[in-house]
């Protein structure tokens, strides 16, 4: 077997394959460009939430705080979106980077385990975020460019009439996906590039890797074990901070009481794109994958009850969810035994 | 010799908290040499070679290396400053692959800082090479033998241009051949004018490829010898601090005590094999006997135990227990076939410091005390205070939290654990261990008391006059193999430590 490919990140490919072959068959409508690119803004958020949680947990940690940090920047940047993009964006990110960096601090310096020092860090995240927010949304600015963070699409502006009209064809319709690709969708694949060369070019990757699977190895081999973990956790609350702004800029306003639960769906997806709980092994496009494959069951339930033969609750989605992951896990741990030791 | 020791580390002292682990103890390397370094259990090997390579600070003495002060900071200091360390736990990263685990830490990378993978896979291959190992470097290290994953560290502890490796038990997983590629690698490593410190419990393999010993014992240097110069029986008898002189005489006059009359086996084992340590092991029990089980530490004796207990799975061989041929795959099982084990390590594997004596004592019985969930805490409180007299231990009240106790005191809370399940055997791992002279006394009073009884008592100890004083008869495991019996007319302490160093022959 293809040794990118085997183990980790197989089952979850699959089962978005699988998910997608499904969705095309059963609805209209469900591969069209218009629903292709409605998953991808949503769930860009979550994919920049993943990717940060997969470092930290590569690392053998866990981040409980993106949840409450992304609430806290979304504030944050709606309260700076009247000065501007890069004002909401710097500050949304700034504020998350500073919650990485304490969470990072009390697990390097202080020496407590991650668990405690992000559950802290995400009761504290959650507090400042309805202080600053006085317990209620904070609309995003409407005079600036901030919304186009969320809502817009960064190539709309070079795109040929042409492609729009009716004989565009097949070419028009490729092209199409890339000028009405979303802002957000696009720093999330930004991000994901990075993080892949982060993870697999650069030995910060490796260290993460090599301190996952073995930290008492790794300190013994000389590794710079405390920066490395710290820089995981600093990039996991920078990711959150982007996650936050894109979330006050898709709502128009910044939400100090969204967020809860996000660590958690972004621990799903870490962990059903076969990356170790426990550190050591992982995949950063696998996690993309679980991201989108979790986020897909949203729109498919969507599309089931616009079918009208049953109707489910959006609660069923949580139900479908964790049986997903479920399903991934056990599939990806039978198909890992069966590579050969 | 006017040639300048490449090493020397001078009245080292260091205590973890109030234990000191070593006491002024010395080592000297001279550059090229091979250099074994020997010692029981706790005697201050590893503590020595954590100092040297910065692993941990030192509370006093000197060390000098290549002519100058050496102070490392950490392990990676150490390496770049020419001290490169293989431990006794292979401390690379499973799951990472052959050429990470080589170049972790000072990866090779193009000017804009990115990876050279290729380089790297193509450095490993040939570093790899040159101890005669052909693998996939990109596959990942845990997908190797144990022994390739030693060979491993040992080609990335080489290739940091080290002047002085150290390997603390490098042998220990490796067979014949694997052993003699690395001393063929030792041999290379000396030829190059590299020193080696060689930690082994292996007496045979110093012979092959060391210069020097020296001997541990205690966190003290007691002996400094060419390796020419002592016989393995002397290297043992320094290991144990028995004098020699006392070893001979004691020989001379064996116990004549007549074995007394023992009844049924209760445990026949024959030709156990489990993983790599233990390859024929051979023990019989009988009821109302006390058999020793000696051996070096790395011999197999924990690995034996733990296998007749099934806390391990064995490979080959035959366990009868109570006239029946036993498998047991899980200590329950053991347990409730009347089987104890009061294991080494009481901190981890056997109290609950936080818990009072009494629910440390109850702990495994609590099953058979409860009714549908609810503890019948008046029987709880009978049995504890009915073992709490019976083996003397001293605590305040049974609600004393058992932190609170002495090591001995503990040893016989544990010891009463398994009592109260009224077993037919039990099996004792160094039941002395730490705990102090008048303790020790009791504990092996009662242990007697106990097989006087009838029950079958099996006993691992480093200590050799335990085993010759306490047990009825003793078998002696060397290398993972039964290599001699004894009973109480044969057995001596010359006797069994001739044995652990020779082998057949005593």
């Amino acid at each position: 077997m293809n040794r990118h490919l085997s183990g980790a990140g197989v089952g979850v490919v699959l089962a978005l394959i699988a998910l997608v072959v499904f969705g095309a068959w059963r609805y209209d409508g469900f591969v069209s460009p218009y629903n292709i690119l409605t998953v991808l803004r949503y769930n860009s958020m979550f994919a920049l939430v993943g990717l940060g949680m997969c470092f930290v947990i590569m690392t053998g940690g866990i981040d409980l705080s993106v949840g409450s940090v992304a609430a806290m920047s979304s504030v944050v940047s709606a309260y700076l979106s009247p000065y501007g993009l890069v004002a909401g964006l710097v500050g949304g990110v700034g504020v998350g980077l500073i919650a990485g960096s304490l969470s990072g601090f009390i697990i390097t310096r202080m020496k407590l385990l991650p668990f405690i020092a992000t559950l802290a860090v995400m009761l504290a995240a959650s507090g400042t975020a309805l202080l600053l927010a006085n317990n209620q949304s904070v609309s995003v600015s409407y005079d600036t460019a901030f919304m186009t963070l969320g809502q817009g699409n960064l190539l709309a502006g070079f795109k040929p009439e042409w492609i729009d009209g009716e004989d565009a064809g097949w070419a028009g319709a490729a092209l199409g996906l890339l000028f009405n690709f979303p802002t957000p969708a696009w720093m999330a694949l930004v991000a994901y590039v990075i993080g892949s060369v982060l993870l697999n070019a650069l030995p910060f990757g490796r260290h993460v890797l090599a301190i996952g699977g073995g930290e008492e190895a790794s300190r013994l081999m000389g590794l710079p074990t405390d920066r490395t973990v710290f820089l995981a956790y600093l990039i996991s609350g920078g990711l959150a901070g982007m996650a936050g702004v894109i979330l006050a800029a898709q709502f128009g306003a910044g939400q100090p009481i969204e967020g809860i639960g996000w660590e958690l769906f972004a621990i799903a997806s870490v962990v059903v794109g076969g990356t170790l709980l426990t550190g050591g092994k992982g995949s950063i496009f696998a996690t993309l994958a679980g991201v989108l494959l979790l986020g897909l069951i949203f729109t498919i339930l969507n599309f089931e009850n616009g079918v009208g033969w049953i109707s489910l609750s959006a609660y069923w989605q949580s139900v479908v969810r964790g049986a997903f992951l479920l399903v991934v896990v056990i599939l990806q741990s039978r198909l890992a035994r069966r590579v050969p030791a | 010799m006017s040639v300048q020791p490449l090493l020397s580390m001078r009245g080292i002292d260091k205590s973890f908290g109030v234990a000191p682990a070593l006491i002024g103890a010395s080592l000297d390397v001279m550059p090229g040499e091979v250099m074994a370094l020997i010692g029981q259990n706790g005697a201050g090997k590893s503590t020595m070679i954590k100092v040297l390579n910065g692993y941990c600070g030192k509370d006093g003495g000197d060390i000098t290396f290549d002519g100058k002060p050496w102070a490392a900071a950490s392990p990676q200091a150490a390496q770049r400053s020419g001290v490169s360390t293989i431990f006794q736990e292979i401390n690379l990263i499973p799951f990472r692959s052959v050429t990470e685990n080589i170049y972790l830490g000072r990866e090779i990378r193009n000017a804009a800082g990115f990876l050279k993978w290729r380089s790297m896979h193509e450095g490993a291959r040939a570093l790899l090479a040159a101890f005669a190992v052909n693998i996939d470097v990109g596959a990942p290290l845990g997908h190797f033998s144990t022994a390739i994953q030693q060979m491993v560290a040992i080609a990335r502890a080489v290739s940091f241009n080290a002047k002085l490796v150290i390997m603390d038990e490098s042998t220990s997983s490796l067979d014949e051949q694997e052993v003699g590629v690395l001393f063929q690698t030792i041999r290379q490593l000396k030829a190059q004018g590299v020193s080696v410190i060689f930690v082994s419990h292996k007496l045979d393999e110093l012979y092959k490829v060391c210069d020097r010993v020296t001997v541990m014992r205690d966190g003290r240097t007691v002996a400094v010898a060419e390796m020419t110069e002592m016989t393995k029986l002397q290297l043992v008898a320094c290991m144990l601090g028995r004098d020699l002189a006392d070893v001979r005489k004691q020989g001379a006059t064996a116990f004549s005590t007549a074995a007394h009359a023992a009844g049924a086996e209760i445990l026949v084992v024959d030709h156990l094999a489990v993983g790599r340590r233990v390859s024929d092991a051979r023990l019989s029990i009988r009821k109302g006997e006390i058999v020793g089980l000696a051996g070096l530490l790395g011999s197999g004796r924990t690995e034996t135990a733990r296998a007749i207990f099934g806390a391990d799975d064995h490979q080959a061989g035959s366990i009868r227990y109570d006239g029946r041929p036993v498998r047991f795959r899980e200590p329950r099982e053991a347990i409730a076939a009347g089987l104890g084990f009061c294991s080494e390590d009481r901190k981890h594997e056997g109290i609950v410091p936080g818990m009072s004596v009494r629910e440390n004592l109850t702990l495994a019985l609590l099953p058979a005390l409860s009714r549908s969930g609810v503890v019948d805490e008046t029987r709880q409180r009978q049995i504890v205070d009915r073992f709490i007299k019976d083996i003397g231990i001293k605590c305040a009240s049974p609600e004393q939290p058992i932190r609170e106790l002495s090591g001995g005191n503990q040893q016989k809370v544990l010891l009463a654990r398994w009592l109260c399940m009224n077993p037919k055997l039990l099996i004792f791992d160094e039941p002395t261990r730490g705990i102090d002279v008048g303790a020790k006394a009791e504990i092996q009073k009662l242990i007697r008391r106990l097989a006087d009884d009838g029950l079958g008592v099996l006993m691992i100890s480093s200590e050799i006059e335990e085993i010759v004083e306490g047990a009825d008869r003793t078998f002696v495991l060397r290398d993972g193999a039964t290599v001699a019996e004894f009973d109480r007319s044969t057995a001596s302490e010359h006797a069994l430590m001739s044995v652990m160093a020779h082998g057949e022959g005593a």
